[in-house]
């Protein structure tokens, strides 16, 4: 190719605009992974509660952001947050609040797909047991959901931190952006796509790769 | 906060409302706009997806054959490569890497080029889901074809494919409303399609609500759609006692 020249890279570049975007993408990535889980659950409970006045606003929440594309809800969030709150907050607080917001409806899905996972008889045997609902299902339903679908779960996060990428669209600071950044500032754009692409596929391959492993060690034998 | 819909019926240029809502002459009001990045957005999807689902579905039933290992390491490794780079960083290597890469490219339209983009980032997960259909069915099905004398291309077109077909409907489904979703990311090389729409809109108008409301209402009024047609040829095709579970996608 037209001289691919990847001798600008050193460690400077890397410590100056990379690593930043990088812990970036991580936090955000983690952070939302967390609090989706959280919210998703609370959620995917709603959804099953079989209370009208939890299902129905639970499920326009679900099937509402998850008709719609992130970059459109990251725009909102950008829009929105500000004049809710009445001040300006940076790219990368409303990049995390849009996260949560939005993973929680694809969280959810998963959760809830991982309680119904779990056999009729082991709620049952709690309520047998003499449990409430919120002891039966923090103690007995959602340990196994969870432990059910945490490959699924992991998988998730590994499309979450790809999506992470799309805070592009609002200037926030992470690792693609570090890159480009980088790209810009030493002329060398193509190389800097290029290595953003080789990182991303470095940690995501690898991830997903250990997500396998994972899941044949942890499957239950039934 | 008050509503302001009338700005749709301004012209671009210098804010004239129009009585009709619709450009006259030369001037284009946002509605017009709007409705010319709608069909940009669909017709990405359109493409996108014609290309996704013909190579997904040609990786996805290398992978599944029998005896070729090498082909399907090849088939997998398409998958991989395709499946763990973020569509955006895949969107800037194809527009802006290789027209630069190899000249030839440089004929290409933009338009094309995330096309491309769209189209192969879908097409490993249509792949990884064309195998796993593939691999549902039964092994006796296989040997079936050959039993009764097909070669092995006849025994996925007569056999195989059929069934994997309405297998995947389900997760095709979400995958393809995936792709209208995201073509979203078209903004990042200026194609004029609805979230450029919205964030140009946006900066010049200043009626963010509005414009991101209409945007929105559309991406989500054409996921719906793609969602009727799925049910509907889910409906058609549909072989009496053979029903499959419902299936997650990602996004």
């Amino acid at each position: 190719m037209g001289g691919l020249d990847l001798s600008f890279v050193n460690w400077d570049l890397i410590s100056k605009f990379v690593i930043n975007g990088f812990w970036f993408s991580v936090q955000l990535t983690l952070i939302a992974t967390v609090g989706g889980i959280l919210l998703g659950t609370v959620l995917a409970l709603m959804r099953l509660s079989g209370k009208a006045f939890l299902v129905i606003p639970a499920t326009i929440y679900v099937n509402g952001l998850r008709s719609i594309p992130l970059v459109m809800v990251i725009l909102w969030f950008f829009l929105l947050v500000p004049l809710l709150i009445g001040r300006p907050i940076g790219a990368e607080l409303s990049a995390i609040i849009t996260f949560i917001v939005f993973e929680a409806a694809y969280f959810s899905e998963i959760m809830r797909a991982g309680i119904q996972s779990i056999a009729r008889g082991q709620v049952y045997a709690g309520q047998a047991l003499g449990m409430t609902y919120g002891q039966n299902m923090r103690l007995v339903v959602l340990p196994q959901a969870f432990r059910n679908m945490l490959p699924v779960l992991l998988t998730q996060t590994i499309i979450l931190f790809q999506d992470t990428s799309l805070v592009y669209a609002i200037g926030a600071y992470d690792l693609l952006k570090g890159f480009v950044t980088a790209g810009k500032i030493y002329g060398r754009p193509e190389e800097a796509y290029i290595l953003a692409a080789l990182v991303y596929f470095a940690v995501c391959f690898g991830l997903s790769y250990m997500v396998k492993r994972l899941q044949s060690r942890i499957a239950i034998i039934r | 906060m008050a509503w302001d819909w009338q700005v749709f019926c301004k012209t671009t240029t210098d804010g004239e409302l129009m009585p009709s809502c619709l450009g006259r002459g030369g001037d284009i009001t946002y509605l017009d706009w709007m409705l010319q990045a709608w069909g940009w957005t669909l017709s990405v999807a359109a493409c996108a997806w014609v290309i996704a689902v013909v190579t997904g579905v040609l990786i996805g039933t290398l992978r599944t054959l029998p005896n070729n290992p090498w082909v399907v390491r090849l088939a997998n490794a398409w998958v991989e490569l395709f499946r763990n780079i973020p569509i955006l960083v895949q969107l800037f290597l194809w527009y802006f890497v290789i027209p630069k890469a190899f000249p030839v490219m440089q004929q290409i339209p933009g338009f094309l080029l995330v096309v491309f983009a769209l189209g192969f980032f879908t097409s490993a997960r249509i792949a990884e889901q064309v195998r796993a259909g593939i691999q549902a069915l039964p092994r006796g099905q296989r040997y079936a074809g050959l039993a009764v004398g097909f070669s092995t291309a006849q025994t996925y077109r007569y056999v195989l494919l059929p069934m994997a077909f309405r297998i995947i409907l389900p997760p095709l489904t979400s995958e393809s409303m995936n792709l209208l979703k995201n073509s979203s990311v078209a903004f990042a090389v200026s194609i004029a399609e609805l979230t450029m729409f919205a964030m140009q809109a946006q900066e010049e108008t200043s009626r963010g609500i509005e414009v991101y409301l209409a945007v929105t209402a559309l991406y989500a009024a054409s996921a719906f759609a793609v969602n009727r047609i799925f049910a509907f040829i889910e409906k058609k095709v549909q072989i009496p006692g053979f029903t499959v579970a419902p299936g997650t996608g990602g996004h």
